[in-house]
């Protein structure tokens, strides 16, 4: 799992012996160059080797598609039940866009359960913590599965939307699609490093909302706001405001889990 | 697990007078001192009239359950870095009580929003953001309960901890970026002179009746995970810095 580190340790090392050699700038230069070259070495490492997990969850995935099916399942039987919950049609119309994404984040803990439970069988989880890649790449791979397969879920779901609440997308379906890959991304990263927790204690499912939703308030907010303005219209311009807020809430939550999914990983 | 004989000693270690029973003194003193002034000598607020009082509580209340959670962060670091026990006791005594401050800096602001905004409770942004920041502790402090092995459960929690103290600067910086119904912070810009100075002897009691608490609280719990590992409590450097 320390491949990459080593790999840049000993550029860095093979850059200090050449300044005895060298001597002066050209040296230094040189050391520079080389830690260069580990660093960009060790990126590239991390990006085949997260493609590689990220390819095993989707080949898991489509090994068993019964899995998959019975979450987007459960979403659109949420979208159902809130038009029998709310009476009032015209409710339901407007606040479509908070249903949607509570559907998808109520379905997107039984994935995250899922998708570390089968890791746990057969001592998979054994095989993963051998594997000679950084812990970085494991969390990459399967956070970026867990994105693609929540953002099908979720183009799944919008034709359920706008037949079930009567409701058109007035901002074009591209748009919409965009809004779910962030949104998506803001579930995938949290919701992998709280998954791999909740899987390993007893009673785990009730504990991966406990930890999890309280995390997703901001996303969870910005992704009903924006949906709301692709929904109905955005006159007053607001909608990059609620798409900066989700690309910072990704870019600090994806940057903070990759760097603290390593803890877990070995505990 | 240790013998019956040294978890009594280790119990009567927790005992007597320590250094932090001083600081939780002049803790309460300055409650008093700080309350007294903010009741019955200083003048009630031109607009808010005596309901403004509430604040000389309400905001040190604000200040120590950010200062509790910014110490959990530290300690959780500090766990993950340093691996002593220490670290992760202080983590769990911080965590609770913040928790306890955070409950009751709702409830303040909760009494001081029904008379003037005219409603208990709204979803403003800095409102949410508390809510949202004593949850995700609440989340955390319930992770402990779920996790047998003691070294599992500090990392485990030191993680989780890090990832929720996000919350903090959200909670603390909300009402800056989202102009709403809660005020901006209150500084000497913002207050009074002779306010400030209620505000600021109750704010240091908070945050001496927090260290007292959080001592006291690690103090007790040091001895629960020395049961646990089977280690020394680590006291040691409390005492030292006392000395």
């Amino acid at each position: 799992m320390t491949a990459v580190g080593d790999n840049g340790g000993t550029s860095g090392t093979g850059g200090t012996g050449g300044t005895g050699a060298g001597g002066g700038t050209g040296a230094g230069r040189g050391t520079a160059e080389r830690r260069g070259e580990g660093l960009a070495e060790a990126l590239s490492r991390l990006a085949v080797t997260t493609g590689w997990i990220f390819l095993k969850d989707l080949r898991l995935a489509w090994r068993s598609p019964g899995r998959l099916s019975a979450v987007a399942m459960f979403a659109v039987l949420i979208l159902l039940m809130f038009s029998f919950a709310v009476s009032d049609t015209s409710r339901l119309k407007t606040e479509a866009p908070g249903y949607y994404w509570l559907a998808i984040l109520l379905s997107s803990t039984l994935y995250l359960s899922d998708t570390w439970r089968i890791e746990m069988q057969n001592r998979a989880m054994e095989g993963i913590r051998l594997l000679p890649v950084p812990p970085a790449a494991v969390f990459f791979g399967k956070s970026l599965a867990t994105m693609l397969l929540l953002t099908g879920m979720g183009i799944l779901l919008i034709p359920v939307m706008v037949g079930l609440y009567d409701i058109s997308v007035r901002m074009g379906t591209a748009l919409l699609i965009g809004v779910l890959i962030l949104g998506a991304a803001g579930l995938s990263a949290p919701g992998i490093l709280y998954g791999l927790l909740s899987a390993r204690v007893r009673s785990g499912e009730v504990l991966l909302p406990l930890l999890l939703f309280p995390l997703e308030v901001p996303a969870l907010l910005a992704c009903t706001r924006a949906t709301t303005l692709v929904l109905t219209g955005d006159p007053m311009d607001q909608l990059p405001a609620w798409l900066s807020l989700l690309t910072a809430f990704n870019l600090i939550f994806w940057s903070l889990c990759a760097l603290l999914f390593g803890r877990l990983l070995e505990e | 697990m240790a013998e019956s004989g040294t978890a009594e000693n280790r119990a009567g270690a927790a005992k007597g007078f320590h250094w932090e029973h001083l600081i939780g003194l002049i803790g309460a003193g300055l409650l008093l001192w700080g309350s007294w002034t903010g009741l019955f000598v200083l003048p009630p607020d031109r607009f808010m009239g005596d309901v403004m009082r509430i604040l000389y509580v309400h905001v040190p209340a604000a200040w120590a359950t950010l200062l509790c959670f910014t110490a959990v962060f530290v300690a959780s670091v500090g766990w993950l870095i340093r691996g002593t026990w220490g670290w992760d006791v202080l983590g769990e005594a911080a965590t609770k009580v913040g928790l306890v401050l955070g409950v009751l800096l709702t409830a303040l602001g909760s009494i001081w929003a029904r008379p003037t905004w005219g409603v208990w409770w709204d979803w403003d942004p800095r409102l949410t953001s508390v809510v949202v920041m004593l949850v995700a502790f609440g989340g955390i402090s319930a992770l402990r309960s779920f996790v047998e092995d003691a070294v599992q459960r500090a990392t485990w929690v030191a993680v989780a901890s890090i990832i929720a103290y996000v919350n903090v600067p959200v909670v603390y910086f909300s009402v800056k970026w989202w102009r709403s119904l809660h005020q901006m912070q209150s500084s000497p810009k913002t207050v009074d002179g002779d306010m400030v100075t209620a505000l600021r002897i109750n704010a240091f009691a908070f945050l001496f009746l927090g260290i007292w608490f959080i001592v006291r609280h690690w103090r007790i719990l040091s001895i629960y995970r020395a049961e646990e590992v089977s280690e020394e409590p680590p006291e040691a450097g409390l005492r030292a810095g006392a000395a």
